[in-house]
């Protein structure tokens, strides 16, 4: 049996999804906990968010 | 204030509104374009102009309203040889093509894609927005895909993309000069750089400063603000329902990348090299693994740099286009204002994503950046 390649896409997608959804968990709680360096989480959260997408859209095109 | 608030409200309202009204007059003229492409193609394309045919004949709620749906999205996301606006209204672009010397004119000569453009006896015809060489009747041969076999010539021409590089770029040039040349002895901002000034502080503040570091940081901050501040007004206008989507396409954002690519390994120090052919600290054998995943890291960095942005633009406006175009499909005053809402909270999330995808590309770029120039203190 022969497994689509889209189905290879879509798990990508949804590791890429639950990354990206606890890095902002995480984020989120380390804000609650230390409120004044909010914008340095931001940032860390940010880069470490974009750089998983990266790998979501690039299997999204190697598909 | 509230008056200002009210007014800046408005109009934001009034530019959303103004989107399903142009989509519908573009999606009427698709209708159009691809019956008379049908009629006019139809003995050199006669398979193609047949699938369109049979599509079109169907009744109006059934296949062809989600065809012109897609033709309008794929219409809108596409680079073009003419400045199209709305129904009748927009200007040609020039056409320049290199092919046995440079040929020069007009994208009106083509016609819409209906006729065949005639200069210095060679002829060129438009087939699915891609200029082939062709004979005087325009007839195109193909294989068994129904791509064309036809010579493409080199193509320079000032497309669409083009064109609102351009723009965007005289833009920018005044609107930075004149920022600058507005300071006076005082040193407080005038206009417009009371808006820009934060903006180029926060960049030089949270992005330049704490990735590449106070000593190298200077040389960077002229590419950092020129990639941030294009990349979010072309998002911006991207927003616009004029159909402009710069930032995604492939073509410029691999530009971006390679530059940013260039830039990163032409500052890189000794530092920089060590680390990626001979990793410090880390045992002989590992060694050389680490140099090859290195050396496809320095690859991988800019190019999901360069997917990242064209993707997240891509993706915004299929988005928002495809919402518009359900409008049409369901076909009913019902459903229209819960699609015309959605439409509207995912507009104001694209423009939060049109400014985050410029901050998320100019904050990696100067990460990189950083990285080349880090010195380290070790051993």
């Amino acid at each position: 049996m022969e497994i689509p390649e889209i189905v290879g896409a879509g798990l990508i997608v949804i590791g890429a999804g639950l990354g990206i959804g606890r890095i902002g968990g995480s984020a989120m709680e380390a804000i609650a906990r230390q409120p004044e360096a909010t914008a340095r989480i931001q940032t860390a959260m940010l880069i470490a968010a974009a750089l998983i997408e990266g790998i979501g859209f690039a299997a999204l095109f190697a598909k | 204030m509230i008056s200002k608030i009210t007014a800046s409200f408005a109009l934001t309202g009034l530019l959303f509104f103004s989107s399903p009204v142009l989509a519908e007059n573009h999606a009427h003229e698709d209708v159009h374009q691809e019956e008379s492409h049908a009629e006019t193609h139809n003995e050199a394309v006669e398979a193609h102009g047949q699938e369109h045919a049979d599509s079109l004949g169907e009744d109006a709620d059934g296949q062809d309203i989600k065809a012109a749906v897609k033709e309008t999205i794929a219409h809108h996301l596409a680079d073009s040889y003419e400045f199209h606006i709305t129904e009748g209204v927009g200007f040609p672009l020039p056409v320049i093509l290199l092919d046995d010397g440079l040929k020069v004119f007009s994208s009106a000569k083509f016609g819409h894609g209906h006729s065949v453009a005639e200069i210095d006896g060679n002829h060129y015809v438009l087939h699915h927005n891609k200029i082939y060489k062709t004979d005087a009747e325009g007839a195109l041969s193909f294989d068994e895909h129904h791509h064309p076999t036809n010579a493409k010539p080199l193509d320079f021409s000032i497309t669409k993309n083009v064109f609102m590089i351009l723009v965007m770029a005289v833009f920018m040039v005044v609107l930075f000069s004149r920022m600058a040349k507005s300071y006076g002895p005082e040193k407080t901002p005038k206009k417009a750089g009371r808006f820009l000034e934060p903006i180029v502080i926060y960049v030089r503040d949270e992005i330049a400063i704490p990735n590449i570091g106070e000593k190298h940081y200077k040389k960077y901050m002229s590419y950092l603000l020129t990639v941030f501040f294009f990349i979010w007004f072309l998002n911006l206008v991207g927003m616009t329902p004029l159909g402009i989507n710069v930032t995604g396409n492939i073509a410029i954002t691999f530009s971006l990348a390679l530059m940013t690519f260039i830039i990163t390994q032409v500052s890189g120090k000794k530092d920089y090299w060590m680390h990626i052919f001979w990793m410090p600290g880390v045992p002989v054998v590992l060694k050389p693994v680490m140099a090859i995943i290195e050396l496809i890291g320095l690859f991988v960095k800019p190019f999901s740099l360069m997917i990242r942005l064209y993707a997240n633009m891509l993706a915004g406006h299929v988005v928002l286009m495809s919402i518009i175009g359900l409008i049409f499909v369901f076909g009913s005053w019902l459903v229209s204002p819960a699609f015309f809402g959605l439409t509207l909270v995912l507009s104001l999330l694209e423009l939060l994503v049109a400014a985050l995808q410029a901050y998320i590309f100019t904050m990696l770029a100067a990460l990189y950046f950083g990285s080349a120039v880090e010195e380290h203190d070790h051993h």
